[in-house]
């Protein structure tokens, strides 16, 4: 069967707000960087997906208004109005059909724009639980109570992840949030809703992040040895308050997929080096537990060694929503090109990139790269 | 489940703010407008279009805009409808009084359109081809309401 390969990938900075940057501009900024690393002209590149929401953009049909900056005039351009990663899933579909070779996959947000809570709220029922008033932040923290009672996680655990991660962010110059912080310093930050600590959610944040697909045929002839996409799974769970919150099942499932099509059978050896879309501490947890990587999560984190689970310090150190997921597939593809900078894991030659979305993760895309 | 008995309905009142960039770009463009009540595009040096209002890249050529030139205030109308069911005014929240024209006027200079109010309602007197300038408000303030309306040119 074709395969398909990732040929470079851009980011822009996350930053709580862009305010000299139209969303275009912001676009454009990112799209043009891919070009110049990959060296491709846009006439070359021949379909795109962007991922984009339009709430969050404040007008319906938001891919089209940035059409133009992604090149897509007189092409085919889809829009995904998800987590980033599918957009990566739909533009890996559309070379595999043979109709497309180059395919450019972008993902943008501007969080700062529009009132995220209200935003999100619109994401739950209208009929029994909006007119409550909700929102992701709320739900995650239910969640959150849910999971550690199950678990017998303490607030010194979760807090744990959140130093972790604003720790190794340091190391990432796109990161929005980091610092050497202490679990009493994470415990110490406001609360946001119980057990959620500020330090412990993902900031808002504006940004964008682009990778250039290619079949391998064409990757082989710009690369020596390119970066594969070895396996990409999918999944969606029930609806949140329609199962049992303590258990990623759409992530295991999706992940079973992704590891099978990469003939992967021992995950915590196989898989070098892996960036997990945590919006919330004890989603990392969750989502190493899913993966299959541990079986206490927490422990895993406490190791020093530790610095392979989300080295960019992931979506709480800058999460533009839906830039969230395709751009953990930007860090992975560094990881394994050699381009990720002081938060390079040496030697790595398979990686995995984790996308949630929805309400408490009921969407779930887990992919897998390969380096020769 | 009969359609015809009744059922109840949820409201739901959907009022949310959203604060857009401008960007360099269209900063620069309202700037103009305010400053000097002018209007400017971006020229692409390989297509030679004008793109107003100004954007970072021609969408067809995928080169960088960096060339700033004047167009304007004479355009010619593209195409043109007068409103006669009103709705509201998002600059305002209110109704704008019915009737009113609308365009897609063609700034001289400018190879896209731009869209905005005409000084006239009646539709025996409008039609595509004709000329038009634009009128500016005395009182600026970097938006689209710099522009009063285009005014129909005598022939």
């Amino acid at each position: 069967m074709r395969r398909v390969a990732i040929i470079g990938a851009a980011q822009t900075r996350f930053e709580a707000r862009k305010a000299s940057l139209a969303y275009n501009e912001l676009v454009y900024g990112v799209v043009r960087e891919l070009l110049d690393r990959t060296g491709i002209s846009m006439r070359e590149i021949e379909s795109m997906v962007t991922a984009s929401q339009d709430a969050y953009d404040g007008k319906t049909i938001s891919g089209m208004a940035i059409n133009e900056v992604v090149g897509a005039y007189l092409k085919s351009e889809a829009k995904v109005a998800a987590d980033g990663l599918q957009a990566l899933l739909y533009g890996v579909a559309r070379i595999l059909s043979g109709e497309f070779d180059l395919t450019l996959v972008v993902a943008h947000c501007k969080e700062s724009e529009g009132q995220s809570s209200a935003i999100t709220s619109l994401m739950f029922d209208p009929f029994v639980q909006r007119p409550l008033g909700l929102d992701e932040l709320t739900a995650a923290a239910l969640q959150a109570r849910c999971y550690c009672r199950k678990r017998r996680i303490t607030s010194e655990d979760m807090a744990l992840v959140a130093v972790k991660a604003h720790r190794q962010a340091l190391k990432n110059p796109y990161a929005q949030r980091a610092g050497e912080f202490t679990v009493e310093d994470v415990l110490a930050s406001p609360l946001l809703a119980d057990p959620i600590h500020e330090l412990e959610a993902a900031p808002r944040s504006d940004g964008a992040c682009a990778l250039l697909l290619a079949s391998e045929e064409r990757a082989r002839r710009l690369v020596d040895r390119p970066v594969c996409i070895a396996g990409i799974g999918n999944c969606t769970d029930a609806y949140w308050t329609e199962r049992d919150l303590a258990e990623a099942r759409a992530l295991q499932e999706a992940a079973r997929r992704a590891y099978t099509m990469a003939g992967i059978s021992d995950p915590a050896r196989e898989i070098d080096v892996v960036e997990i879309s945590a919006r919330y501490a004890h989603e990392e947890l969750m989502a190493i537990e899913a993966l299959g990587l541990h079986a206490s999560p927490v422990e895993l984190i406490a190791r020093d060694r530790a610095s392979f689970i989300t080295p960019s310090g992931g979506p709480l150190c800058g999460n533009p929503p839906t830039v969230s997921g395709l751009v953990r597939a930007v860090e992975a593809y560094w990881q394994l090109s050699g381009e990720a900078g002081a938060r390079q894991v040496e030697g790595a030659r398979v990686a995995l990139a984790h996308g949630a979305g929805g309400i408490c993760g009921q969407n779930q895309t887990v992919v897998i790269l390969r380096r020769e | 489940m009969s359609e015809e008995s009744p059922t109840l309905r949820v409201d739901f009142l959907l009022d949310t703010e959203y604060q857009y960039a401008v960007g360099q770009y269209g900063t620069r463009f309202f700037t103009e407008l305010r400053d000097h009540a002018r209007f400017v595009g971006v020229q692409c040096l390989e297509c030679g279009r004008v793109y107003v209002p100004p954007r970072p890249v021609c969408g067809i050529c995928y080169r960088e805009l960096q060339e700033w030139v004047e167009v304007g205030p004479g355009g010619t109308i593209v195409g043109w409808t007068v409103v006669r069911i009103p709705f509201i005014d998002p600059m305002t929240g209110e109704q704008r009084p019915v009737p009113y024209g609308f365009a897609i006027v063609r700034l001289d200079g400018a190879s896209t359109s731009l869209y905005h109010f005409l000084d006239e309602t009646d539709e025996r007197k409008i039609r595509v081809g004709q000329r038009v300038c634009a009128v500016f408000r005395e009182k600026r303030e970097g938006s689209l309401r710099d522009v009063l309306h285009f005014r129909l040119l005598e022939e």
